[in-house]
C-alpha cells in the first residue's frame, strides 16, 4: 500500500563467495535477491524489512545452461525464465520445464525473473502478503483457515496451521523431472533433491524451501532420466497471463507401445509444496495410456483432500488434469 | 429538425478519420500527466489510511513524526471543511472504510513522508461494520454510517435514512431468493401480477453482480499550489470544465481563482468524472504549508480511493408469452454502496430493462445500501451494463425453453424508435437496435454459427452467444465557445475532458465543419482552464459526442452569423448577402466584397464589445462567463448556449456476438470470435468508434468473467488491492480480433446525426460472452464474474462455494 521502500544496505557482489559472505554476515536480516520481481514488492509494501539486500544479478557464474554427462542439463539459478523457455536443449529434452517457464507471469516478468527465484518464491496467501501477523509471518493465527476466510487459492493438502500453497509454475516441473538443487552456504556446497527442497509448514512454517539464512541456490540440475519423455504441462489460472495458478500440473511419461512404462506427475497450487502424485503414478504404471487408465487414475488424484471454504473446485480440477496428462 | 442541420448533407470532417493532437505525445511519451509536473519548491504528501473497515480515531499524536528532519507539516480533519454524512470526507477522525484517509504528512521526500506516517501514534476504536447490504437490512444489522444505511427514497428526500426489514422476510426467502422487504424506491407500469398469471413461461432467479474497481492505469495523483491567490491544480480527470465549480466549492474560492490543468488522463471509467477529495486535500496542504505539494497515489491507494462499481444483489422475474414476447418483468435490486451517497445504478438498470426488452408490464423495486467498502461510483454503463449481464443469459434460457431462436427473441422484444418506456413514459431520440442485431448477425453469420453450438471436440465444446446493452448517450443545454484570431485560424475551446476517447477532438470538428474551415487551420484548446474553456458536462455517460457536437454547432452557427454581419457592416449590404466559405466571408453577388477570417478577427478586436468576447449572452453558465476573461480581445469570439430541441434519451445501443471453445476439463475457454456493433447515430470518427467498441469489449470481458473485489467478512480486509489480484483482462484473455461496425443511421436530434456509444459497447460484449458460456455449459450462473472455478463446479455437478446471494467473494 505504501509503495515506498524503507532503507537497507545494498550489496552487489560480483562473485558467489562474496555473495555468500555478505548474506552470512547479515544473518537473519539478510535477503538474497534474484530477479527482484517479488522482493521489490515485499520491500515497497514495507512488509519485509531486511537490513541487507544481496543482489545476485552481478554474479555471472549463477547464470547459464549447460548439458551434463548423464544426458541432463544444469541450469544456473539466475538464468532468466525467458532463457529457460527458449533454450533449445531444454525444449528438446525437457519440454515440460520450457512449457512451465513460458507460463510464468508475463513476458516482462519472465525477462527479468529467474528460475531459482521462481521455484523458491514465497507464498501468495493474500493475508500473509498484506503484512498480517499470521503464523507464516511469525504470529500465532491463520486468517485464511477460518469459518469465513477467503481461501479460494489455498490448499487441499498438508495444512498445518498455514494453508498457503506453492504458487510456482516451474517448481512442479523441476519436481517432476526429479531435479537436484545445488546450494552454497557458509558451510560449503550441498545438493538437495527437489522432493526435499520444498518444505511444508509442518517442517518450517516461515519458509517454503530448505534455504537457510546465508544460503544461495546456485544450480538446478536436471538428470537425464526423463530426457525426451512425453511431457504434459497445464496451468489453470483466472487469466492467461500475469496470474498465479489455481492448479497446475506437470507430467513426464515414458510410453512404449501404448503402455505407460514410467511416469512422474506433480501438482501445484494444492499444497505448500509441489505435490508428487505418487498414488496416481503407481496406479497407471504398466497400464495403457488411454482414457480408461486416465479415468481410473483420476479417481485417486485428490484422495485425502481437505477443502476449505472456497476451494473444493480444485478437487475436480485435479482429477481432470490427471486425466488430461495421462490420456495425452 | 432544423434546416441548418447537416444530416443527409455531404460533410468534410464528420465521419472521417484524423489524428487527434494527443496521439503523438502519448506514443512518444511526451504527454504530461499530473505526476509528470514539477514545481519549484515542490514537496510530497502521503496519507495515513484507516487499517480497518470502521473506526473512531480516539488519539492522533504526530509529534514524533513532525519532529523528523524533512517533515514539513500535517493536514488533519481540522484543516479541511467538514463533510456531513453521506458525503465522502477529505480527512476524518471517523473513518468508515478500510483505506479512508485520516491525515496526511508533507515532507521533502516521499521516503521521509512514509517514515513519518509510521511514527504517528494512532489509537483506533473499532466500530461495527457491514460489507453485505442484506446484513445491514436485517433487523438489528449494523449501519455503515451513523446517519443510516439506505440512500435514496427516504422520507422527505433525506439523503440517508435507516431501513430494516422484518426477519420474516429473510426467513421466508431462505438462501436461494432475495429477501424483498419494503422498497425505498419503487415503480410499476401495468399489472405485473396478472401478466405473470397469463405468461406461458416464467423465469424467476436471484442474481449477484460483483462490485469491481475502475482500475484506471493512472492513479489519481495531484499537484497543487497557490500563486497570487489562485489555486492551481494539476489533476487526473476525465472531465475538464465540469471540474471547475466543484473545485471552487471544495477550496472555498471563486471560479476565477481556480486554475485546473488536466491535459491527459490515464483512464477514469467514471471514477474521475468529478472533483475528488485527494485533489482538495493536496490543495489544502499546499495552502497550509505554503509550498507546492505533489501526491503520487499508489496502486493500492487507488483501489481504496479510486472508486468501485456498485454491486447488485437481486431477484428478477420475467414472464413471456408463447411467442417469446416479454409480457412481464419484476426486478428487485439491492445495491451495494460505499460509505457515501450512492449512485443511481439500480434505477438505471430498471430503465435499461424497460427499454431494451420492452416488457408490457413491469415493476421495479430497489434499495441502495451503504457499506463500509470503498467509495462506490458510476462505472462505464452504470446499471445498464450490470443489467445486461443479468438478463441476457436469461433471454437465452427463455428462447431455449420456448423453442425460439435466441436472436429472434431479442429482435421480437427490442424497441422501435417510437418506444415509450418505464414509469416516466420516456422516449428516445432514435433507435436502431434491431438494425444492429441484423448487421451483427450478418457479419457473424449467426445462422451458420448457431449450428455449431454444443459441438464437441474431445474435452472442448463450442458456445455461441449474443448480447446487447444501452446507455442514454447524450445531453444538452451546455455552452459552445469558439474564436477566430488574427492568424486566421479557428480556435475551438473545448471544455471536454480527455478520457482517452478522442471525442474532445472529434466534437471540435463540428465547428470546423459548419464554418468550412480546414482541420489544419483549426486549433483545439483544451486541458487547461487558462485557455478559456466553456461549460460542458463531465465526460461521462457516453455523452460527449452528442452534447458537444451540439455546443460547437451552436457556437459555429453564431460565428457564421457574426462574420456575415461584420462583413456587411464593413463592406456594405446585408448580412444575408454574405456567405462563409473557403475561410473567408464573401458577398454572394459580388465576390470582390470579401474579408478573410484573419481580417475579420482583427476587425473584431478593434470593435470590441460583443465582437471580441467582452460582451456575451447572459444565458451562459458561470464557468463560461469566467472563461471569457481568457478569450476576450483575442479575435472574433462566439459563445452560445445549446438551446436546440431535445426530447428523450439519446439511446446509444450496442449488440455483440461471440463464439467460444470451452475446455470442460479446465473451465477455461478461448474466445474464437467476437464482434461489437454500434447504434451510435452517424459515425463521427471511425477510428475512435472502433477503439470504443474494442476497448468496451475488453472491459466487458473483464466484467463478465474476471473483475471483482473480494473482502473477508470477518475483518473487512480487502484481498484485491493490486492489478494482479483484481485481474482485469490481459491481452491473452481477449480475442486477437474484435470485429466492429455501426449501423450509421443519423439521430435526428443532433445537427450531425451523432450520438454516443462508449458504455453500451462494454455491456453488449459482457452479455455476449456470458451467453456463450451458458450455451457451452448449459448453466445459467446468475452471477458475474463467472470464474473458472464456477464453471468447473458446474460441470462437475458440484455446488458452488457460495450461496446464490453471497457477495464479496
Amino acid at each position: 500500500m505504501k509503495d515506498m521502500m524503507p532503507n537497507f544496505n545494498l550489496v552487489q557482489p560480483a562473485d558467489l563467495a562474496s555473495a555468500v559472505s555478505a548474506l552470512s554476515d547479515a544473518g537473519e536480516g539478510g535477503w538474497a535477491m534474484a530477479g527482484g520481481q517479488d522482493s521489490l514488492d515485499w520491500f515497497k509494501d514495507r512488509v519485509k524489512r531486511p537490513s541487507t539486500v544481496v543482489d545476485l544479478s552481478g554474479v555471472a557464474e549463477l547464470s547459464g545452461i549447460t548439458e551434463t554427462a548423464d544426458g541432463g542439463v544444469e541450469i544456473g539459478a539466475m538464468t532468466t525464465l525467458t532463457d529457460v523457455e527458449n533454450n533449445a536443449v531444454i525444449q528438446e529434452k525437457f519440454g515440460v520445464l520450457a512449457m512451465a517457464a513460458g507460463r510464468v507471469a508475463s513476458p516482462q516478468i519472465r525477462n527479468v525473473g529467474t528460475l531459482g527465484g521462481n521455484i523458491s518464491q514465497d507464498a501468495r496467501c493474500w493475508y500473509y502478503r498484506a503484512g498480517l501477523d499470521c503464523y507464516r509471518a511469525g504470529g500465532n493465527t491463520c486468517y485464511a483457515d477460518t469459518p469465513e476466510g477467503m481461501n479460494r487459492e489455498h490448499c487441499l493438502f498438508g495444512a498445518s496451521r498455514c494453508v498457503a500453497v506453492t504458487p510456482s509454475d516451474t517448481a512442479v516441473a523441476v519436481a517432476t523431472l526429479e531435479a537436484e538443487m545445488v546450494i552454497v552456504g557458509p558451510g560449503g556446497e550441498r545438493t538437495v533433491a527437489a522432493a526435499d527442497y520444498f518444505i511444508g509448514p509442518d517442517v518450517d512454517i516461515e519458509r517454503m524451501t530448505v534455504l537457510e539464512p546465508g544460503d544461495v541456490l546456485t544450480k538446478i540440475r536436471i538428470p537425464g532420466k526423463w530426457a525426451g519423455a512425453q511431457f504434459f504441462f497445464e496451468k489453470v489460472a483466472d487469466r492467461n497471463t500475469w496470474d498465479f495458478p489455481l492448479v497446475n500440473m506437470a507430467g513426464a511419461m515414458k510410453v512404449t507401445d501404448g503402455m505407460i512404462e514410467d511416469i512422474s506427475l506433480t501438482c501445484g497450487g494444492v499444497e505448500c509444496v509441489p505435490r508428487k502424485l505418487s498414488v496416481v503414478e503407481d496406479i497407471v504404471r504398466g497400464s495403457a495410456a488411454n482414457e480408461e487408465t486416465a479415468n481410473l487414475a483420476a479417481t485417486s488424484a485428490a484422495r485425502g483432500a481437505s477443502p476449505l471454504n472456497y476451494n473444493h473446485f480444485k478437487i475436480p480440477l485435479m482429477e481432470n488434469l490427471v486425466k488430461k496428462a495421462i490420456r495425452g | 429538425m432544423s434546416d441548418e442541420y447537416l444530416i443527409g448533407k455531404e460533410m468534410n470532417l464528420v465521419g472521417k478519420d484524423f489524428v487527434p493532437q494527443d496521439v503523438q505525445p502519448k506514443v512518444m511519451g511526451t504527454g504530461k500527466y499530473a505526476e509528470d509536473f514539477k514545481k519549484e519548491g515542490m514537496c510530497y504528501m502521503k496519507m495515513l489510511l484507516c487499517p480497518m473497515p470502521s473506526a473512531n480515531v480516539t488519539n492522533l499524536d504526530a509529534s514524533e513524526a513532525l519532529a523528523m528532519p524533512g517533515v514539513i507539516g500535517i493536514l488533519t480533519a481540522d484543516d479541511v471543511p467538514p463533510t456531513d454524512e453521506p458525503g465522502y470526507p477529505m480527512l476524518t477522525m471517523k473513518p468508515r472504510q478500510l483505506g479512508m484517509p485520516i491525515c496526511a504528512i508533507a515532507a521533502e521526500t516521499e521516503a521521509i513522508a512514509c517514515e513519518a506516517l509510521e511514527r504517528i501514534n494512532v489509537t483506533y476504536e473499532p466500530q461495527p461494520f457491514v460489507l453485505d447490504p442484506l446484513e445491514s437490512l436485517y433487523p438489528g444489522g449494523p449501519n455503515a454510517l451513523e446517519s443510516g444505511n439506505v440512500t435514496g427514497g427516504g422520507p422527505d428526500n433525506a439523503p440517508i435514512h435507516t431501513a430494516k426489514w422484518d426477519a420474516r422476510v429473510f426467513a421466508e426467502a431462505g438462501e436461494d431468493r432475495l429477501p424483498m422487504g419494503d422498497a425505498p424506491v419503487e415503480w410499476s407500469v401495468g399489472d405485473v401480477d396478472a401478466a405473470f398469471e397469463e405468461a406461458a413461461l416464467v423465469i424467476d432467479e436471484p442474481f449477484v453482480t460483483a462490485s469491481s474497481s475502475h482500475a484506471a492505469l493512472e492513479p489519481r495523483s495531484t499537484l497543487a499550489y497557490w500563486e497570487n491567490g489562485k489555486c492551481f491544480i494539476h489533476g487526473s480527470s476525465q472531465s475538464q470544465s465540469w471540474m471547475m465549480p466543484g473545485l471552487a466549492r471544495m477550496m472555498q474560492v471563486s471560479l476565477d481563482d481556480i486554475v485546473y490543468i488536466a491535459e491527459y488522463c490515464g483512464g477514469g471509467f467514471g471514477a474521475k468524472a468529478s472533483p475528488y477529495p485527494i485533489q482538495g486535500m493536496t490543495a489544502y496542504m499546499a495552502q497550509k504549508i505554503n509550498r507546492p505539494v505533489m501526491i503520487r497515489v499508489t496502486r493500492a491507494e487507488e483501489y481504496h480511493l479510486g472508486g468501485t462499481r456498485p454491486g447488485f444483489q437481486g431477484q428478477v422475474k420475467l414472464g413471456f408469452d408463447a411467442n417469446g414476447k416479454m409480457t412481464a418483468a419484476d426486478l428487485y435490486i439491492v445495491q451495494s454502496g460505499g460509505p457515501n451517497r450512492g449512485s443511481g445504478d439500480y434505477s438505471s438498470a430498471a430503465g435499461a430493462l424497460a427499454l431494451v426488452y420492452t416488457p408490457t408490464h413491469m415493476r421495479f423495486r430497489g434499495a441502495a445500501v451503504v457499506t463500509n467498502k470503498p467509495w462506490h461510483v458510476s462505472q462505464r454503463g452504470p446499471g445498464q451494463n450490470q443489467l445486461a449481464t443479468v438478463v441476457e443469459p436469461l433471454m437465452d434460457r427463455a428462447a431455449k425453453e420456448l423453442g425460439i431462436d435466441r436472436l429472434a427473441i431479442r429482435d421480437l422484444n427490442s424497441p422501435e424508435a417510437d418506444v415509450v418506456f418505464s414509469n416516466r413514459n420516456s422516449t428516445v431520440t432514435s433507435m436502431y437496435l434491431k438494425e444492429a442485431y441484423n448487421l451483427g448477425a450478418e457479419k457473424f453469420n449467426w445462422e451458420e454459427k448457431k449450428a455449431l453450438s454444443g459441438q464437441r471436440n474431445g474435452s472442448k465444446v463450442i458456445g455461441i452467444g449474443v448480447g446487447s446493452a444501452y446507455h442514454s448517450a447524450g445531453s444538452n443545454g451546455f455552452d459552445g465557445l469558439i474564436s477566430i484570431r488574427p492568424d486566421g485560424k479557428l480556435y475551438v475551446h473545448s471544455g471536454v475532458g480527455n478520457l482517452g476517447t478522442y471525442s474532445y477532438a472529434g466534437t471540435c470538428r463540428a465547428a470546423a465543419e459548419v464554418l468550412g474551415v480546414a482541420w489544419e487551420n483549426t486549433v483545439v484548446l483544451r486541458g487547461d482552464s487558462r485557455h478559456g474553456l466553456p461549460w460542458t458536462l463531465a465526460q461521462f455517460g457516453s455523452n460527449s459526442a452528442f452534447t458537444n457536437t451540439r455546443t460547437n454547432f451552436v457556437a459555429a452557427v453564431k460565428m457564421r452569423e457574426m462574420l456575415k454581419s461584420l462583413a456587411a457592416q464593413e463592406l456594405g449590404g446585408e448580412a444575408g448577402d454574405y456567405e462563409v466559405a473557403n475561410e473567408a466571408v464573401t458577398n454572394t453577388s459580388d465576390a470582390s466584397l470579401t474579408m478573410s477570417l484573419a481580417d475579420a478577427a482583427t476587425k473584431a478586436i478593434e470593435l470590441g464589445g460583443e465582437w471580441d468576447g467582452h460582451e456575451y449572452p447572459d444565458n451562459l453558465n458561470d464557468v463560461t462567463k469566467s472563461a471569457m476573461q481568457h478569450v476576450q480581445g483575442l479575435g472574433i469570439v462566439a459563445a452560445a448556449k445549446d438551446e436546440l430541441f431535445k426530447e428523450g434519451s439519446a439511446a446509444g445501443m450496442a449488440a455483440s456476438f461471440c463464439m467460444i471453445e470451452l475446455d470442460t476439463d479446465t473451465g477455461k475457454y478461448e474466445i474464437l470470435e467476437m464482434n461489437n456493433i454500434a447504434d451510435c447515430g452517424t459515425v463521427l470518427h471511425p477510428q475512435g468508434l472502433q477503439q470504443q467498441l474494442r476497448g468496451g469489449a475488453v472491459m466487458g470481458i473483464g466484467e463478465a468473467v474476471l473483475d471483482r473485489m473480494i473482502y473477508d467478512p470477518q475483518n473487512g480486509l480487502c484481498a484485491t488491492v493490486g492489478l494482479y489480484q483484481t485481474k482485469p483482462p490481459s491481452i491473452l484473455d481477449i480475442p486477437s480480433v474484435i470485429e466492429t461496425d455501426a449501423v450509421n443511421q443519423p439521430d435526428p436530434q443532433n445537427p450531425f446525426g451523432v450520438k454516443g456509444i462508449g458504455e453500451p459497447a462494454m455491456g453488449s460484449a459482457a452479455a455476449a460472452l456470458l451467453s456463450a458460456i451458458s450455451d457451452a455449459t448449459g448453466t445459467y450462473f446468475n452471477r458475474t464474474p463467472v470464474d473458472p472455478d464456477m464453471i468447473i463446479n458446474a460441470l462437475a455437478g458440484r455446488d458452488q462455494s457460495f450461496t446464490p446471494l453471497q457477495v464479496n467473494v
